[in-house]
């Protein structure tokens, strides 16, 4: 079951994905952490950020909607307060980043470079909730240029996570890999919205969201193998996980690891019950 | 905190569009204050995917053995219609009890305490079971319930039978005090006597929220206030459940910091 990406041992393939699993504390108790491949944590910038207005989750048909904003109390509080307790549990952790700007980028990446609690950094270039003119994950230039510049600030394993909002996700991934990225990470949500016939207005403050859930799984699965069978480097899957069955489509369409998001929501324990699920598949190949 | 399959004791429609289910659910029970609330999972397919967050409305059982959860749902989209349609003796993933309670007064002893407790709708449901802890601690407590129209006051008799006297308001004035359950709480405030120390308790719609918290600055009374958000895990992952508050913080979460606040910290 063991697999590894970039410098990362990972003890089975299957990962807690950015936003959905918090800092891991709060699913102390509804899941044995220490069976967990790896945690990424809630996306973190340098200062902290409030967060969008509400209502930021509306649910939709076989999925659900959020624009938190990238809600964190910054890098230094991240620092203190919640990767001493992340860093005992045991399984590699795997920082999320963002910013406003490559600076921004770089000083996380180089902040974090120094502490021994982080396994890897994920760059999250791709949340669809903070106001900018579009994502570095729409630009394979500017996905080039910031993969780069973090990637000589930091000798941590370099995972770039990929937005499903593109023409054409491959030449994205491909520009993170000749950055030097060590995997990708794919796929963050897609963009949408809900109205409220009601009262005519959109059902979330900031009228947009990413959708998530088994909502977008196909067309998340359909990118995985695109970008799988397009670059040499690891690549993680994810989008709409929900049992094991869903995270064995991943492997199989070329995904070396797996992340569930959504599902911690509703099945707090689902990590634990796919992992055993996984496994058993592997033994029977 | 703990996520259980618990066996449906009972599922009955109490009235027009509310129902109240029973669950044995001894390990949630046991832990449960009141304001704490559960995370149901209402389907068993993917829609509707998300659990629906129901407060506790009781803990029962036999005996001295509380074994048992109550909730009491109204009946307003897909995951209540399922719900509503769930037998006796089948099963259903519960997750609680979750969030911060209301906090309730030390004792009554050393000088007179009184609460008063302020219902909106279905936001009568947790209130009941901070009825029953209240006169465990034999703090006094008077109940105003607000509803639409005679048929949908809920829980009188369940409060007058922990001895808390009741008063209600509908808005049609069809039984009752006509008009909101803040109207009724001036009027009440206007008649009662001073000599106790009130603390508010109050659940039910936003806009009525708002004009308890206003009433109770007013008049300088403890308000406490349990707040719905759109929620999506409940135990403080997602951050979709946020709640302004006046601090620098901005925010708070509702599942986690609350359901319960002093109105006097929220950004209204
Ligand atoms: C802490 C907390 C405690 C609650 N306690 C109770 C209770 O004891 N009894 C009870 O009947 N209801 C309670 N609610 C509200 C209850 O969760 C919603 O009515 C329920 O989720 C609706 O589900 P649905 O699938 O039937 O409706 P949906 O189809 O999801 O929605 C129908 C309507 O309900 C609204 N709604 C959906 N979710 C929520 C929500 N989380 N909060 C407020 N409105 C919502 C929608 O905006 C919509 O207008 C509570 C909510 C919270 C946050
Ligand atoms: C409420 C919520 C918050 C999220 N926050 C983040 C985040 O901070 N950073 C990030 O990279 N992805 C974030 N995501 C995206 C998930 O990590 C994941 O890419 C996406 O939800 C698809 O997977 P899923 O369908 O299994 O949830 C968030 C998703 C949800 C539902
Ligand atoms: S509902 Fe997820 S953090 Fe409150």
């Amino acid at each position: 079951m063991g697999i590894s990406i970039g410098k990362i041992k990972l003890k089975n393939p299957v990962m807690a994905a950015s936003g959905t699993f918090g800092y891991a504390k709060e699913f102390e108790g509804l899941v044995d952490l220490k069976k967990l491949g790896a945690i990424v944590t809630k996306t973190i910038t340098i200062k902290p950020r409030p967060g969008n207005p509400m209502p930021r989750v509306c649910e939709t048909a076989s999925g659900m909607l959020n624009a938190i904003g990238l809600q964190n109390e910054g890098v230094e509080d991240f620092i203190e307060e919640k990767l001493p307790y992340l860093s005992k549990i045991g399984v590699p952790i795997i920082v999320s980043i963002s910013g406003d700007s490559i600076k921004e980028f770089c000083g996380l990446a180089k902040r974090l470079d120094k502490e021994k609690g982080v396994a890897g950094i994920e760059l999250n270039i791709s949340c669809p909730n903070i106001k900018r003119q579009g994502l570095i994950a729409q630009d394979k230039n500017a996905t080039y240029e910031l993969a780069k510049k973090v990637r000589e600030k930091t000798s941590k394993t370099l995972i770039t996570k990929l937005s499903p909002n593109v023409t054409d996700i491959v030449e994205i991934a491909k520009a993170a890999c000749k950055a030097g990225t060590d995997a990708v990470s794919l796929v963050n949500t897609f963009l949408g919205m809900a109205i409220d016939i009601e009262t005519g207005k959109p059902r979330l403050a900031n009228i947009t969201g990413g959708l998530s859930g088994p909502a977008i799984k196909p067309i998340a699965l359909r990118m995985v193998w695109e970008v799988a069978r397009n670059i040499k480097k690891p690549v993680i899957g994810m989008g709409g996980i929900m049992t094991a069955d869903d995270a064995i489509e991943f492997l199989l369409a070329g995904a070396k690891a797996v992340q569930v998001g959504t599902a911690n929501f509703i099945e707090p324990g689902v990590c634990e019950k796919i992992i055993k699920g996984v496994e058993k598949w592997k033994k029977t190949r | 905190m703990k996520d259980v399959k618990a066996k449906i004791l009972e599922n009955e429609k109490i009235s027009a569009d509310y129902y109240k289910m029973t669950l044995d659910a001894p390990g949630l029970a046991r832990s449960a204050a009141p304001g704490q609330f559960v995370q149901v999972r209402c389907g068993d397919g993917l829609d509707p995917l998300l659990r629906r967050p129901f407060s506790i409305h009781r803990i029962s059982g036999t005996g001295d053995r509380l074994s048992c959860i109550e909730i009491l749902y109204e009946l307003v989209g897909k995951g209540t219609e399922i719900l509503s349609r769930k037998q006796k003796g089948t099963c259903i993933d519960v997750l609680g009890p979750l969030g911060n309670g209301f906090i309730l007064p030390l004792s009554a002893k050393r000088y007179p305490l009184s609460a008063i407790l302020v219902a909106g709708g279905v936001g009568v449901a947790p209130l009941v079971f901070l009825a029953e802890e209240l006169a465990r601690k034999k703090i006094k407590a008077v109940a105003l319930i607000g509803a639409r129209t005679k048929k949908s006051v809920l829980c009188d008799k369940d409060f007058k039978d922990t001895g808390v006297e009741v008063h209600i308001a509908t808005d049609d004035g069809s039984r009752g005090y006509k008009g909101f359950v803040s109207g009724l709480l001036q009027k009440v405030l206007r008649t009662t006597n001073h000599e106790s120390r009130k603390t508010v308790y109050a659940c039910g719609p936003q806009p009525m929220l708002k004009r308890i918290a206003g009433i109770c600055r007013e008049k300088r009374l403890e308000c406490q206030v349990s707040l719905e958000e759109e929620m999506a895990c409940g135990f403080g992952a997602c951050m979709g459940c946020a709640v302004k508050v006046k601090d620098q913080a901005g925010y708070k979460l509702a599942c986690k910091d609350g359901p319960v606040f002093n109105a006097a910290e929220i950004a209204w």
